[in-house]
């Protein structure tokens, strides 16, 4: 029952959002938002620039390259020299080259992997300083790189796409600075930890045991892992401790956070390109997925684990393995597709320990491109690459060069979105494997057969599409796959981006073609079935074969799917 | 298979360059199978990059079978060389019904010599093959004209029969829009002199045999964006089906390179990558058998996506002339003295308004044709006067413009009466030509001249509507009888007292608004339209310069026709898309088929997803290959001709063709997989 009124409690306040904060954030980007312009005005004096001082896509892209780049070394040299830097009251040592290039290369993806326990590797100037600063920036470059790509649809003739240093600091200052801040009110309230104490040693009289119970200024730290679907949390066990996510309401809000911002971005798209229809039609595939998987994934939970019932034991609640009893197997399952399908990675119970049709489910959520709704900004312009594959396969059957908001979708954007779909499906699956062909890469799964193909596969699937979720069972901190860990999410998150800022700046440059009886309707429930039929089938088709060798072989070892 | 035969779609493609041709023509046909061979050639491959994979993958499992014979890896092998065979059938099949029709132009191209008029007046017999722009050339009765020209002097009747395939002789004259002769051509009587306006080689037969062959096609811009499209599709799958090696040492199962190699062709988007090629060549040819020649497949592209239709009133929505249609008496006359002085005032008046009027007042009044008399003297028409009539000794019969005709009664003393202005301002409100007839000063009346609208034109601008275009009339009329003509006829607009200028500004204005627009012409003054509208469909009566201008020339000089070519080129990105989707939908099935197969050795409970329950793990292979191939061939037709069209509006279409290409294509493959599994174990081949 508890399920349910979360899910309906969810429904309601995401809809609110969608509609809000949907155009709110139309209108930052739009430029008719000013009440911070008392900061904006000295960075932009700053970085010599002027909200009029429109670029190309080329030089929006190189920005956005030049700014990524600085934030990965900036974040590298910070933990490479945390030993000799302040707020080290635990006195951690460097972190290690390997782990330092995936750690930071994990955060400037807004992937936020973690190769490490947060509590035992990192000070708090580098949990702060660091990994926080870029959970504030990453997913402020995802919104940009998809406002481009809305802009392309909503100008016409238009050279320029916008302002990248503009964009992001309007983002920052309007939109992520502040739902984090009253999201971090309300961790704080519900008790998260928020302090720069250190450690607190606790002497139990009873059994005369010493406990280290490790602190931090966690509690904002935790409102913008989910606001940006970041995912990153300052404790190794992320949002299952009480610390990060101490009550039912921050559970709720947790996943009401991460799912805000992506769902939003789409009525934002209606609303720039003048259509909130459209807007909808894209919430509505998104959001039919997510439903899809939600269900599956609750459902597969709600049963026994196979393995556990093989034993002889049979529970009455669903598979409790590896879960929080104050979440129990459901809302885990809710939080768990929630946090999978927006690459946001965070997490309440071990997906390890889900029965291999639930971590199924986990995982297609990632493999079908971060699209349900994904990412902040990388949701919106992945969903809308799919969009346009969908527009040319489905315009062409109405006998019409195709067209999508009045844009014709052409040789140049078929080839870009082509490009931006295929980066991710070949850098997973070449990847895992190289993986499990050398010694290196076939030593981190903790189990062998297909669970331990599963947990490779989980593995790069979670860093390529910047997700960071982790299956648990393998072994990541080890050179090998902290380096093609690191590849593996840069490439996952610019070879994606920039052709997504490409097509923004080709289709900008497009004339619009009236729209008449004869248009491909791009705002009804048949597109949204074609969209939906291209990430499935794009998605599909290329996993297909090595889930079949993982999560479905391992189900289908229990001789029954369910 | 049954012989399938394309229907005329117009009355004049029995003729000319567009002799239809049945789809299966045995001729064709044996041409085909042998270009399938000639096309294996690797450099041709290679232009087609979904296909040259397959190739690739048919040499990687001839060594393996060479390397470790077996029953499976030979027919595989063989499987594999059939359907790049198969898709170089397809595309020799469909250009094959160009090069036939390349070679009766062939035939059909002047080697005659042709009379050089010198400057000094003499003439000197030249090979046509060298005749120069800016040559002039005489040319009398039976003499075939040489090459494209001008006629710059002369009246003559020409059979154009060859190229257009209409019999009945076509009067060309010089000066106006009826001066443009084409090379091939037979003058029937009388002499011209004609100015060669083409260079050598560029002879529209030339162009036109070039066209037909598609020898330097140019790929069309929706064919290079679904090419990428494809070439995306083909490269996802090869590190899809590679990375299966490591992912089944993993597991610990030996993976057969040649079920690899299967796998990948039947993921690759080879049935559309097959025919893809086939369907642009004979969209085409399509557009050929309605005697349409387009200068290039964009054009053709274009056709598709117009919004807007620019249509000429006279010859497109109405019948060529407009038609006596009633007699309104006035000042006291009756109808019967109203029709027999129109009727002689007709009756030298051999324009087709005159000659409606002479048949009007027999079907109404039994008033039979009378033979003029020595003293009866016709009156023309003319631009100042802007009436005619006849000069019967002393009586003066005319008619004409009700000002002009009233202003020559007031001139000789009568006077107009009361009732002719109420009844001319009728007349002409209800979009039809006032035309007063007067007997010297005595006013009879006045004959309604009426546009007739072509039947069934209603019902098309209906269809036109469905699908999004936007159709306009463009007449010289002034706007009020241009606007009850347009109601009769059921255009959405009309642009009225058109010159060439606004019909420009008009196409302008619209191409602003993100619309493409297309149009009609034939006189020179319609040139520079022709050239700004996306689609330009210029008539082959016309001016050369409207015929260099437009992007299309109609044969038949039947404006109609714009339609239907609106139609074929829907029709062509159609057949891409729905094919597309199936090479697609059909992926499912295949996974299904060999998924299983690959890895059961080693994983048996894998079997479970072989839901088709396939013999063993070769047949399913197996089948799933062969169903792949055959696909190819049985779709060959459906590439040729086209998916079926209806008029209805894009979501209509967009649900048939979903249903149709989309699940269908989803279910298909299931079933004959199966099928061809069955028969397998039949024939005991596993």
């Amino acid at each position: 029952m508890g399920y349910f009124l979360t899910l309906v409690a969810l429904v309601v306040a995401l809809g609110v959002t969608w509609r809000y904060l949907g155009s709110y954030m139309a209108a930052v980007f739009d430029g008719r938002v000013h009440f911070l312009g008392f900061v904006e005005r000295p960075i932009y004096r700053l970085l010599s620039t002027r909200p009029d001082q429109e670029q190309t896509w080329k030089r929006y892209g190189g920005a956005v390259i030049v700014f990524s780049a600085v934030s990965l070394a900036f974040t590298y040299a910070i933990l490479r020299l945390q030993g000799s830097l302040p707020l080290n009251p635990q006195h951690l040592g460097a972190v290690g080259s390997a782990l330092g290039f995936n750690t930071s290369a994990s955060f400037v993806t807004n992937t936020n992997w973690q190769n490490y326990g947060g509590e035992t590797t990192m000070s708090y100037f580098s949990q702060m300083g660091a990994l926080t600063v870029q959970q504030f920036v990453t997913p402020a470059v995802g919104i940009c790189a998809a406002i481009v790509l809305v802009r392309g649809f909503s100008r016409k003739n238009f050279a320029t796409v916008g302002n990248f240093w503009v964009d992001l600091t309007r983002c920052l200052f309007y939109i992520l600075l502040p739902m984090a801040f009253i999201a971090g009110i309300i961790f704080v309230g519900e008790g998260a930890v928020m302090t720069l104490a250190g450690t607190a040693t606790i002497h139990d009289v009873l059994n005369g045991a010493v406990q280290v119970i490790a602190r931090g200024p966690i509690a904002f730290m935790e409102a913008i892992k989910q606001v940006g679907t970041n995912g990153g949390g300052f404790l190794n066990a992320n949002s299952a401790t009480p610390f990060e996510n101490p009550s039912g309401l921050t559970n709720f809000l947790s996943m009401y956070l991460l799912l805000a911002i992506p769902f939003a971005l789409t009525y934002t798209f209606g609303k720039m390109v003048k259509s909130v229809r459209h807007g909808a039609a894209l919430l509505a595939a998104m959001a039919l997925l997510f439903g899809v998987w939600v269900g599956f994934t609750s459902f597969a939970e709600h049963q026994n684990n196979p393995a556990v019932a093989a034993a002889g034991i049979h529970s009455t609640v669903g598979n409790t393995v590896g879960k929080e009893v104050r979440f129990g197997d459901t809302t885990t399952a809710l939080f768990g597709v929630a946090s999978t399908s927006t690459s946001t990675g965070s997490a309440n119970g071990a997906y390890d320990s889900f029965t291999p049709i639930g971590g199924l489910g986990l995982l297609t959520g990632m493999m079908i491109g971060e699209v349900t709704p994904g990412g902040t900004g990388s949701g919106l312009y992945t969903l809308l690459v799919y969009a346009i594959i969908a527009v040319f396969i489905g315009g062409l059957m109405i006998g019409r060069t195709p067209e999508y908001l009045g844009k014709k979708i052409q040789a140049r954007e078929v080839k870009l979105a082509g490009l931006a779909a295929l980066v991710m499906p070949i850098t997973v699956l070449v990847l895992t494997a190289v993986a499990v062909s050398l010694a290196a890469g076939r030593a981190g799964p903790l189990n062998a057969g297909p669970h331990g193909f599963t947990e490779i596969l989980y593995g790069l699937t979670s860093q390529g599409n910047n997700n960071g979720s982790a299956f648990g069972g393998l072994t990541g901190n080890t050179p090998f796959y902290n380096v093609i860990g690191g590849i593996d999410m840069l490439l996952g998150r610019f070879a994606i981006m920039i052709p997504c800022i490409a097509l923004g700046g080709a289709l900008a440059e497009k004339p619009v073609v009236a729209e008449s009886l004869g248009t491909f309707r791009t705002d009804n429930a048949m597109f949204i079935g074609l969209v939906v039929g291209v990430i499935l089938i794009i998605g599909g088709l290329t996993f297909f074969p090595a889930i079949s060798l993982g999560p479905i072989v391992e189900q289908l070892s229990h001789l029954r799917f369910f | 298979m049954n012989k399938v035969i394309d229907k005329p779609t117009t009355d004049a493609s029995r003729g000319g360059v567009a002799k239809s041709r049945g789809l299966f023509d045995k001729e064709i046909l044996r041409q085909a199978l042998g270009d399938s061979l000639r096309k294996m050639d690797p450099r041709v491959q290679i232009k087609n990059p979904v296909m040259f994979v397959v190739l690739i993958g048919s040499v990687i499992t001839f060594f393996e079978a060479i390397a470790h014979p077996s029953k499976f890896a030979w027919s595989i092998t063989i499987w594999l060389v059939l359907t790049v065979l198969f898709a170089n059938f397809a595309e020799a099949m469909a250009e094959g019904r160009g090069k036939a029709q390349a070679d009766t132009l062939r035939k059909m191209r002047s080697e005659t010599e042709a009379r050089r008029l010198l400057p000094d007046g003499t003439e000197e017999l030249v090979a046509a093959a060298l005749l120069a722009k800016g040559d002039l050339v005489v040319c009398e009765a039976n003499d075939v004209i040489p090459s494209d020209g001008e006629i710059i002097e002369g009246i003559a009747s020409v059979d154009e029969s060859a190229i257009t395939g209409e019999s009945a002789p076509v009067i060309r004259e010089s000066g106006g829009d009826r001066s443009a002769v084409t090379g091939g051509t037979k003058v029937l009587s009388d002499r011209i002199v004609v100015r060669i306006t083409a260079e050598r080689g560029q002879t529209f037969i030339d162009r036109m045999i070039t066209l037909v062959e598609g020898a330097n096609r140019q790929k069309t811009p929706n064919e290079i964006a679904l090419t990428i499209l494809l070439a995306v599709l083909t490269i996802v799958f090869i590190p899809v089906v590679v990375t299966l090696v490591p992912f089944g040492n993993f597991a610990g199962a030996a993976v057969s390179v040649v079920v690899l190699v299967s796998l990948l062709v039947c993921l690759i988007p080879t049935t559309i990558g097959a025919l893809l090629s086939a369907i642009g060549i004979a969209g085409m040819d399509r557009l050929v058998q309605r005697n349409v020649l387009a200068m290039s497949g964009r054009a053709v592209e274009a056709a598709g996506d117009v919004q807007v239709l620019l249509l000429d009133k006279t010859g497109t929505i109405t019948l060529g002339n407009r038609m006596a249609a009633n007699f309104f008496p006035v000042g006291g006359h009756s109808e019967q003295e109203l029709a027999d002085v129109a009727q002689l005032a007709s009756l030298a008046d051999e324009t087709p308004e005159g000659r409606s009027v002479v048949v009007l007042a027999k079907e109404q009044f039994g008033i039979r044709e009378r033979q003029l008399g020595d003293d009866h003297v016709f009156v023309p028409f003319t631009a100042t006067t802007r009436m005619s009539g006849l000069d019967m000794g002393s009586r003066q019969i005319r008619k004409g413009a009700a000002d002009s005709v009233k202003r020559w009664v007031v001139d000789a003393g009568g006077m107009s009466p009361n009732d002719l202005d109420v009844i001319v301002e009728r007349v002409s409100r209800a979009g039809s030509t006032p035309l007063v007839v007067a007997d010297g000063t005595d006013i009879l009346g006045v004959i309604e001249l009426k546009d007739v609208v072509k039947t069934g034109i209603r019902d098309k601008f209906d269809e036109m509507r469905k699908m999004g275009i936007r159709t306009v009339m463009i007449t010289g009329d002034n706007p009020l009888t241009a606007a009850a003509i347009a109601q009769e006829a059921g255009v959405d607009d009309f642009l009225a007292e058109a010159t060439p200028e606004a019909k420009m500004a008009l196409i302008k204005k619209e191409q602003e608004g993100g619309r493409l627009v297309a149009m009609t012409g034939d006189g020179t003054n319609d040139a520079p339209a022709l050239a700004q509208a996306d689609v330009g469909v210029a008539m082959n009566t016309g001016t050369t310069a409207a015929k260099e201008a437009g992007n299309m020339v109609d044969l038949d000089s039947n404006p109609t026709k714009l339609i239907d070519i609106v139609e074929i080129g829907k029709q062509l990105l159609i057949t891409r898309g729905s094919l597309t989707t199936f090479s697609i939908a059909n992926d499912i099935a295949k996974y299904f088929a060999i998924i299983p197969a690959l890895f059961v050795a080693t994983y048996p409970q894998l079997n479970t997803l072989n839901i088709m329950r396939l013999h063993s793990p070769e047949s399913a292979v197996l089948s799933a290959i062969i169903f792949n191939a055959l696909v190819i061939v049985a779709l060959i037709p459906l590439a040729l001709r086209g998916v079926r069209f209806r008029a209805t509006g894009s979501a209509a279409i967009l649900r048939r063709n979903v249903m149709i290409y989309g699940v269908g294509g989803i279910i298909i493959p299931f079933v004959f997989i199966k099928l061809i599994d069955i028969v397998l174990v039949a024939l005991h081949a596993y």
